[in-house]
């Protein structure tokens, strides 16, 4: 790309907090029609910087410049008002409203007495919806739109300006593919327009995809920027965390056990049916297949949450009843679910608290919860699973992502379970601690447990599993063993293209 | 560097900040009236306020749960009726515990509907609100109950006596108080109360039965308010249908001021201890400054919001926010 006036530019950024050095010395520019890639760990500062360049927080030195004309933030509207606009990775819809009050909100067309001129809005809005493409149109109800077309109409809302530069805050994180290309055409509409884009997200395929360059933080400092063309994964991980990520294929070194659990013909209504797996103790069997194809729910009603309507959970070759989580439980089963927040922790409670929660009726002295004991426990698996944490009574909330998900293992590792399952193990987490918990997945299996992991990210299934069973809409494809297993029959798979079954 | 010192200071208020108002409010008071800190102006206010902290014990229990209990006034008219109208038919030693045993009905039912049923608390407590108000009035034939031989009976221990000059409700309040502090923060059926409350789909998938724990802390609640009307018919051996109204609003109050979170997973016994006994100073010491009886409704109603707006805001870590 050749030298052009940068159409936004940090220079020297420095924020700090009571205690921390959020940003040290941020600089960096986009260029008219460019995609430009912020990356980071969490935790490395970048949302302390959209924050600084929305206005929000006031940076304690350092400038920005608009157009190369030195600018003052005061307020995410004063920053739109200067066309540099955020699209949120938490949509900020009203969902009673339509789409045309919700792209205009708070700045309807009016007429004389403070009246809604709704012939004025829904043309202004059908005008924006012609450039972004969609199917729907300015009276549809924002709450009946799938998640994708949220995020449409919130790029409309953006829209409404002529913007200068948009920042997209992990904007696929609940997209499905399909739903992905679509965004990404918005994007390279936008890009053809001279609009400039920050683009930030931990996923690389899509930044090697659609990104012309990528800059990256590290613990709140510039680690420098890359030409994408020039570049590739390694390079930029090992910027982000000074160290470079082994993503290499499993290869499975120790020898496996008996069947752990079998499951034969399950069926629950109409999310899956008659599904047949099993696994051994020392194996890790990953569950591969586009969101919606039943994985979860399998889990699920393993782990007693849904009923069956038909087929058999075998454990250890007997066949088990779990009507309840309890039963699971008891029977030495346990599942680290996929939403961390809402499903997995107390984010209110404490470290401890929340390690020790499925068993606390066990760990007493006499009426009371032994301390000791509990403590006892936290300490372990805070050590073998190195939780970074400044003591138990941190609040879970206030951990990182990495940190929270360590804590949810170590929770039900604590149960010393036969079965483990372990559904989106790295979701929401940054690359180190991602790949710390991959080897602990690897390191687990080794030491004898049946491990089921369920994936969305390919690059993770093919790395962790010994074998892989492929989903498409609710049903088994294909099992696929580490050594015949490939990126191109694993996606033809859960895209239902193979037709044969193979149990 | 200030820094991290005003932090500590701060952290401090926005955790102990409703034990610093309850010390300044105590020394205005008593700036302002000798009387107000003469032991037995304190011995009554802490007795007064007795019946109503016993309730707000169980009622602590429910909200920490994540729910709310608004029928806890009207389930005490209920006991105290009852007591009363079983103290001259059955005796008062068989009176009591049936009491309790139809007051602990009315609370399992509230707990089934809200535990088991998945209805929302609100509805259902302030349904059930009426509907024993209904009760009552069905029971008394919507007279007064009285205790035909007021002098002649041991039924007036709880009360109306003191051991070791010490009244009995406020020990009966003080050993229910420890007692209950003890459950909730030592035993594993607590930390499942905080976990329901805190998030109860968490709470599930880690084996915790939701339905169940609720179901106990309505359990808890309907026995507070047994316990409590109970020293109501005893103190006054007489009632009308109408002697709990109005007191599950206070009850909240004092729980809301002791710093419980209404969204569940948070708050204390003895914060709760501390919310009822600054509501109770607070009407005492309006009245020893000479304001008239009506005033306290209106200041009372101020103070709760002063104590949520200041909760609020020390949370956020401003007075005055544009976003929530």
């Amino acid at each position: 790309m050749t030298e052009q006036t940068p159409i936004l530019r940090l220079e020297g950024i420095v924020k700090t907090f009571p205690g921390v050095r959020a940003l040290d010395g941020v600089s960096f520019d986009v260029r008219p029609g460019e995609v430009h890639a912020l990356m980071g760990e969490n935790g490395a500062g970048k949302s302390t910087l959209m924050k600084v360049l929305g206005g929000i927080h006031a940076p304690n030195e350092g400038q920005i410049f608009i157009a190369e004309e030195p600018t003052i933030m005061t307020s995410p509207i004063q920053a739109k008002a200067k066309g540099v606009v955020f699209i949120h990775q938490e949509l900020s819809l009203a969902g009673e409203l339509s789409v045309a009050e919700n792209i205009f909100l708070g700045e309807l067309p009016r007429k004389s007495f403070g009246r809604v001129d709704w012939a004025k809005l829904y043309t202004d809005t059908d005008k924006i919806l012609k450039t972004l493409n969609v199917s729907f149109n300015a009276r549809t109800r924002v709450g009946d739109l799938s998640i994708a077309n949220q995020q449409m109409v919130e790029i409309g809302r953006a829209l409404t300006v002529d913007p200068r530069a948009v920042i997209f805050d992990e904007p696929t994180a609940s997209l499905t593919d399909a739903e992905k290309v679509v965004l990404f055409d918005v994007i390279a509409d936008l890009q053809a327009r001279g609009v400039g884009i920050i683009y930030i997200s931990h996923r690389m395929e899509e930044i090697f995809k659609i990104t012309d360059r990528i800059s990256v933080l590290r613990d709140g400092q510039y680690r420098g920027t890359l030409n994408t063309a020039e570049t590739n994964e390694d390079a930029v991980t090992q910027l982000m965390i000074g160290r470079s990520l082994d993503l290499s294929r499993n290869e499975s070194s120790h020898d496996m056990g008996d069947v752990a659990l079998e499951v034969r013909g399950l069926s629950c209504g109409s999310l899956f049916n008659d599904v047949s797996f099993a696994v051994r103790k020392g194996e890790v069997l990953g569950f591969y297949g586009l969101v919606g194809a039943g994985r979860t729910e399998i889990a699920e009603t393993i782990f007693g949450l849904r009923t069956p309507s038909a087929g058999q959970i075998l454990l250890n070759g007997q066949e088990v009843r779990i009507t309840s989580p309890i039963d699971a439980i008891r029977l030495g089963i346990s599942l680290v679910p996929e939403d961390r927040k809402d499903q997995g922790l107390v984010l209110g409670m404490n470290c401890r608290d929340n390690m020790t929660l499925p068993q606390i009726g066990d760990l007493t002295t006499g009426p009371f919860v032994s301390n000791g004991a509990e403590v006892a426990i936290f300490d372990q698996y805070r050590d073998k699973l190195d939780i970074r944490t400044p003591g138990w009574r941190q609040t879970v909330g206030n951990l990182s992502g990495g940190n929270q998900q360590k804590i949810v293992i170590g929770k039900w590792l604590s149960m010393r379970p036969e079965v483990l399952i372990v559904d989106e193990p790295t979701r929401g987490i940054d690359v180190g601690s991602k790949s710390e918990i991959h080897n602990l997945i690897r390191e687990l299996a080794a030491q004898g447990y049946a491990v089921i992991v369920i994936s969305s990210e390919m690059p993770e299934v093919l790395h962790v599993s010994d074998r892989i069973v492929a989903m498409f809409s609710g049903a088994v494809m294909r099992t696929f063993t580490a050594e015949e297993v490939t990126e191109d029959n694993l996606v033809q798979a859960i895209s239902g293209i193979t037709p044969q079954k193979v149990a | 560097m200030t820094g991290p010192t005003k932090q500590g200071v701060g952290n401090f208020l926005a955790k102990q900040g409703i034990l610093i108002a309850f010390v300044i409010f105590m020394i205005g008071f008593a700036l302002a009236n000798q009387r107000f800190i003469a032991m037995d102006n304190i011995f009554g206010v802490v007795r007064s306020s007795a019946i109503l902290g016993v309730m707000a014990l169980g009622v602590t229990f429910v909200v920490i749960g994540g729910n709310l209990d608004l029928s806890v006034g009207s389930m005490m008219s209920f006991s105290t009726i009852v007591v009363l109208d079983l103290h001259d038919k059955v005796g008062p030693a068989l009176a009591i515990p049936m009491m309790f045993a139809l007051t602990l009905l009315l609370g399992a039912f509230i707990g089934f509907l809200v535990g088991y049923l998945k209805l929302n608390s609100l509805i259902v407590t302030l349904g059930m609100l009426s509907a024993i108000h209904g009760l009552t009035l069905t029971w008394s034939g919507g007279k007064n109950m009285d205790i035909a031989d007021k002098s002649g009976t041991w039924f007036s221990f709880f009360g109306q006596d003191r051991i070791m000059g010490i009244p009995v409700p406020i020990l009966i309040f003080a050993l229910l108080a420890v007692i209950l502090s003890m459950v909730l923060s030592k035993t594993p059926f607590g930390r499942k109360v905080y976990a329901v409350g805190g998030n109860g789909q968490a709470a599930t998938f880690s084996g915790i039965p939701r339905a169940r724990i609720v179901f106990m802390t309505y359990l808890v609640s309907a026995f507070c308010v047994a316990t409590a009307g109970l020293l109501q018919a005893s103190r006054s051996l007489g009632s009308q249908n109408t002697v709990g109204q109005g007191m599950e609003l206070e009850v909240l109050a004092a729980v809301i001021l002791g710093g419980a979170s209404l969204l569940g997973g948070s708050g204390t016994v003895f914060k709760t201890v501390i919310g009822v006994l600054i509501l109770g100073f607070i009407q005492n010491g309006l009245l020893l400054v000479g304001l008239d009886f009506y005033v306290q409704y209106m200041v009372t109603w101020a103070i709760i919001i002063l104590a949520v707006w200041l909760d609020v805001a020390a949370k956020r870590g401003r007075l005055w926010s544009p976003i929530a």
